[in-house]
């Protein structure tokens, strides 16, 4: 069965080859959907031959009914199933990053215009469990397929093959599609905490000095991506520079992560895991931190944008675009 | 192919699925010998038993030895393991086996396609209208536990299941139509004979002893039916033949070895009236025709008594034209040994009787006066014609004409001949059917077992054979009107044979109509009636591959027409009819004045700003329409009317050519 499926696949691919990737919603035209027997379809065909013969030899006039009967139904079905997966219009959902190691989470969103419901649509992608979803009439489904995420970057959904087999079982109807799915995979962080280079306080001071958060601790020149609410307006308007406004508390430390504080002798990805780690460890503990890779800096910051910001850095951390595995960072700003 | 390895089951679906396998089997029950209905039972138990707690199934070897154990039980029971009630009980018990193998969905598929299988067995047995629409019930069921297994959601409910298998049944019933009219028929068997087809079937027998008749009146099942192409001729006419005896025990007659065959001592009178019987399965291999049969059906034989013979036994329904003469005179020239044959009787039984015979003859009467005497005596003496004659001991044929004289067409006839043969002339007892009841809603003739009577032949010298029917001189109401005007009130004749109850026999006649109508054309839909149908409706060239030609042709619209059925609603209707309504007022500004062809950038308001200005004495209405737009394209709660007040306004939009 596999093997005629692959078959399948192939005729399929002649008659209406791989088109790449297609963007935005995707329409399944008659002309890609096709259908099969399934295992069970062809045994139904055969006890249908045996039951034609009985017919024939025991002259039994319901015996024909029947015969006859069940074959319309199988057609039947046959247009059922096929009609389970017409002109379903298939879009990408949203895909939330993952750090290799876990499971991404693909949502294939089927948009049914049709007046009546879909049921049991299967979607099928290599190397990942099925998915099922009900749509209900003029209505959208998300179906999630989890997808093992074992290496850091881009992990594109690729080929996957929306298929029924609703109502009767008796035939499989699928088509192939690509759709822009693609999830990031940051490295996967480092196991344990291991020791974060030293803090470089702006102010020569560590630790909480047990003021409140809000208090004022001074001005700094203003980066981008700074909160707005931080910058001091009032000195902006005295000089022509921006100043943000510092505070104590923890936020006041700023965190450098660089790729050259990770040893040298550790191999590629284990360097970005333990950025990953450090990266983790500095947005959990509140630091405003840095990241500082070959070629590519990014200037200290808080919050979910820029923690993403650096861990999409990490993720798509090229070596050979950097100029070798172990290039060091140019000197320091 | 992925999606179809096996899924675990639900406890609500393999409920549901034994329930309706079950309730598939159930009509064989009785038909399978106790031991294997008991194990399918207990099997049936076991499985459900097993689902409600959860229980894994029994280790494979365990039923392997029970096949080993049931194959044998087969071999003992029916000395075979093939043959049809063999095979069909060896089914069952697999299919038993089966359940214990029930493990996965695609093992539920297996056992639904076994399932539907072993719906057609049933009607190895039974083909009524009644199993009919049992076994079509089961098999919705059965679809429907199909479904269920295809549903992936965490709750399947049998509702939508039900119901996804009924529509799809519905659409398959058409092509199902096309198929059982069109598809080329083929004569079975292919193979071997079949068997029995129904066993215990009631009819007339090679043998007829005192009660035999009158038992078989009891019965009101149908023995055959007859469309007359001309008008039915009087019921007192119709002599329906079947065995003919001619060998007589003191008891017992047996047909014994009919003479060969003797239509050429026939002469014929008039044209002959010509009618299709459709014969009940009887087991025997009697064909019925009216006297004298004017040619014989295909395959069977006409011997020197005028009995059609057909082949083998009549195990199936038998549908064939046939023509007869009514007026006839035949057996001029029988041979002597025949006619040697028809006198003789057993010695030591019936003395009076032989006495009486012997008085006739040496008083030197003619055989015509002979004749006479006898039945004028059954016509003179308190003679009685009774479903309930008294016993007859080993004189039967004595102690009824002297001492009970109450009997049945059986013992008049059997008393007559022996007279007869007594008093030297050549007789013999004919059985067959006498009459019929003229359904008027079907417009033909039943033929029941009811109607099942005996009458008598005698030779006469320049004559031939003559019938003569001593029943009519008792009873001529059983001749001329039928059974039910013949047998006294309070006699135990089958209900549905009474005249009494006008709305009873109304209804009989109704059932019966149906029953006759589902014979011919479901039952007895055989290659010979489709070449005939197909040639009714206009084909003059029915041949088999006219018929593959129209079966395609016919198929492919029904399908077609399926196709746009099943399809419909596919997608979202093609225009919606609130953009229709203002596409029709662009084009219609359009056409007013070139000008005002819409701009893919203007939005409603400067679009119809702009008509307004070409078109000032319409400005109000286009403002309106403007609005209502708006409201059901935009507005928060569009009236569900607006897309056709919308379409109303704009044809009610009248534009003056020139007004720019």
């Amino acid at each position: 069965m596999a093997d005629r499926v692959a078959l399948g696949d192939r005729v399929a691919d002649w008659i209406f080859p791989a088109r790449g990737v297609e963007h935005g919603p995707v329409l399944l035209t008659q002309r890609r959907i096709y259908i099969v027997p399934t295992r069970q379809g062809w045994l139904f065909t055969v006890t249908l031959l045996l039951m034609l013969l009985a017919s024939i030899n025991y002259n039994l006039g319901l015996g024909y009914v029947l015969t006859f009967l069940l074959a319309g139904l199988g057609v039947i079905g046959m247009l059922h199933t096929w009609r389970n997966l017409a002109y379903l219009e298939i879009r990408p959902g949203r895909v939330e990053p993952v750090f290799a190691g876990e499971a991404a989470r693909f949502p294939v969103v089927v948009v049914n215009q049709a007046g009546f419901g879909r049921l049991a649509i299967g979607c099928d992608r290599a190397d990942a469990p099925l998915a099922y979803g009900d749509i209900a009439p003029r209505d959208a489904t998300t179906i999630t397929v989890e997808v093992a995420a074992a290496r850091r970057g881009w992990l594109a959904f690729g080929r996957f093959r929306l298929f029924t087999g609703y109502p009767l079982g008796l035939f499989y109807a699928w088509s192939r599609l690509e759709i822009d799915l693609q999830a990031l995979v940051y490295p996967q962080p480092e196991a344990g905490e291991p020791a974060l280079p030293v803090a470089a306080d702006l102010d020569g001071d560590s630790g909480h000095r047990g003021r409140g958060a809000d208090d004022f601790a001074g001005l700094r020149d203003y980066h981008p991506g700074d909160p707005p609410r931080h910058i001091a307006w009032k000195s902006a308007a005295r000089s022509d520079r921006l100043h943000t406004k510092l505070f104590d508390g923890r936020v006041g430390r700023e965190l450098l992560l660089n790729w050259n504080d990770t040893s040298s002798a550790m191999p590629l990805d284990a360097r970005l895991s333990r950025l990953a780690r450090w990266v983790l460890m500095a947005d959990q503990r509140g630091f405003d931190y840095g990241l500082r890779l070959p070629a590519r800096d990014i200037r200290p910051g808080t919050g979910a944008a820029h923690l993403h910001a650096c861990l999409e850095a990490l993720a798509t951390f090229d070596s050979r675009a950097n100029g070798g595995q172990t290039g060091a960072v140019p000197g320091a700003t | 192919m992925r999606g179809f390895e096996p899924r675990p089951l639900g406890t609500g679906r393999v409920l549901a699925l034994l329930g309706a396998i079950a309730a598939l089997l159930l009509p064989h029950a009785t038909r399978i010998p106790l031991w294997i209905s008991t194990a399918t039972g207990v099997a049936f138990a076991v499985r459900a038993l097993f689902a409600w707690r959860g229980y894994g199934m029994p280790p494979q070897w365990i039923l392997a030895a029970l096949a080993v154990a049931s194959a044998g039980g087969i071999w003992f029971s029916y000395g075979a393991l093939f043959g049809r009630d063999a095979a069909v009980a060896l089914l069952i018990l697999m299919l038993s086996l089966k359940l214990m193998e029930l493990r996965s969905t695609r093992d539920a598929l297996v056992l639904i396609v076994l399932g539907y299988f072993l719906a057609i067995t049933d009607f190895l047995y039974s083909q009524t209208i009644a199993t009919a629409l049992y076994l079509v019930t089961c098999v919705w069921c059965i679809t429907a536990c199909l479904v269920a297994f295809q549903y992936r959601s965490q709750q399947p409910r049998a509702v939508p299941a039900l119901r996804a298998s009924a529509v799809m049944l519905a659409q398959a019933a058409p092509l199902m139509l096309v198929l059982f009219v069109l598809f080329p028929r083929v004569q079975g068997p292919l193979w071997g004979l079949p068997q029995a087809t129904s066993s215990g079937v009631t009819g007339l027998s090679d043998s007829m002893s005192p009660g035999s008749l009158s038992n078989l009146s009891l019965s009101d099942g149908v023995a055959f039916r007859v469309d007359f192409a001309a008008p039915v001729p009087a019921l007192g006419r119709l002599y329906w033949r079947g065995p003919v005896m001619w060998d007589f025990d003191g008891r017992t007659w047996r047909a014994g070895e009919s003479p060969g065959a003797g239509i050429s001592g026939i002469d014929t009178i008039g044209e002959p009236i010509r009618y299709t019987v459709t014969l009940e399965a009887h087991e025997m291999r009697w064909l019925f025709a009216l006297d004298v049969p004017a040619q014989i059906v295909e395959g069977s034989r006409l011997t020197g008594d005028l009995q059609l013979i057909a082949g083998r036994p009549v195990r199936n329904r038998l549908r064939y034209d046939m023509s007869s003469h009514l007026d006839y005179r035949f057996g001029l020239a029988e041979d002597a040994v025949n006619l040697q044959r028809a006198r003789r009787l057993p010695r030591g039984f019936n003395p009076r009787s032989v006495a009486l015979a012997d008085q006739w003859r040496s008083a030197g009467a003619s055989p015509r006066a002979i004749v006479q005497q006898a039945l004028s005596m059954f016509r003179q003496q308190p003679f009685f014609y009774t479903l309930v004659p008294p016993e007859l001991g080993r004189d039967s044929v004595d102690e009824f004409l002297f001492d009970t004289r109450r009997g049945f067409c059986e013992h008049f006839a059997s008393s007559f001949v022996v007279l007869m043969r007594a008093a030297g002339l050549p007789a013999r007892v004919v059985t067959g059917y006498q009459g019929g009841v003229l359904n008027p809603l079907g417009d033909y003739l039943m033929v029941r077992q009811s109607e099942a009577h005996a009458w008598a032949e005698v030779w006469i010298e320049n004559e031939g054979w003559i019938r003569v029917d001593p029943t009519a001189a008792v009873s001529p109401q059983r001749i001329e009107a039928g059974i039910a005007a013949a047998i006294p009130d309070g006699e135990p004749l089958p209900l549905l044979v009474r005249t009494g109850n006008p709305w009873l026999r109304q209804m009989r006649f109704g059932i019966d109509a149906m029953a006759n109508g589902w014979n011919q054309w479901v039952l007895g839909y055989s290659p010979d009636r489709q070449m005939r149908l197909f040639q009714r409706v206009g084909f003059s060239d029915a041949n088999w591959h006219n018929l593959v030609i129209a079966l395609m042709v016919a198929t492919g619209v029904v399908l077609g027409a399926l196709s746009l059925v099943v399809m419909r609603r596919l997608r979202r209707s093609a225009t919606d009819p609130l953009v229709g309504a203002w596409n029709a007022l662009s084009r219609k500004l359009a056409t007013a004045s070139p000008k005002l062809a819409r701009q893919a950038h203007e939005g409603p308001e400067t679009y119809l700003m702009r008509a307004a200005a070409a078109f000032p004495q319409t400005r109000e209405a286009l403002q309106r329409i403007c609005r209502l737009y708006a409201d059901a394209r935009y507005g928060p709660a569009p009236s569900p009317t607006s897309a056709k007040d919308l379409a109303r306004l704009v044809r009610a939009l009248h534009l003056e050519a020139g007004g720019h």
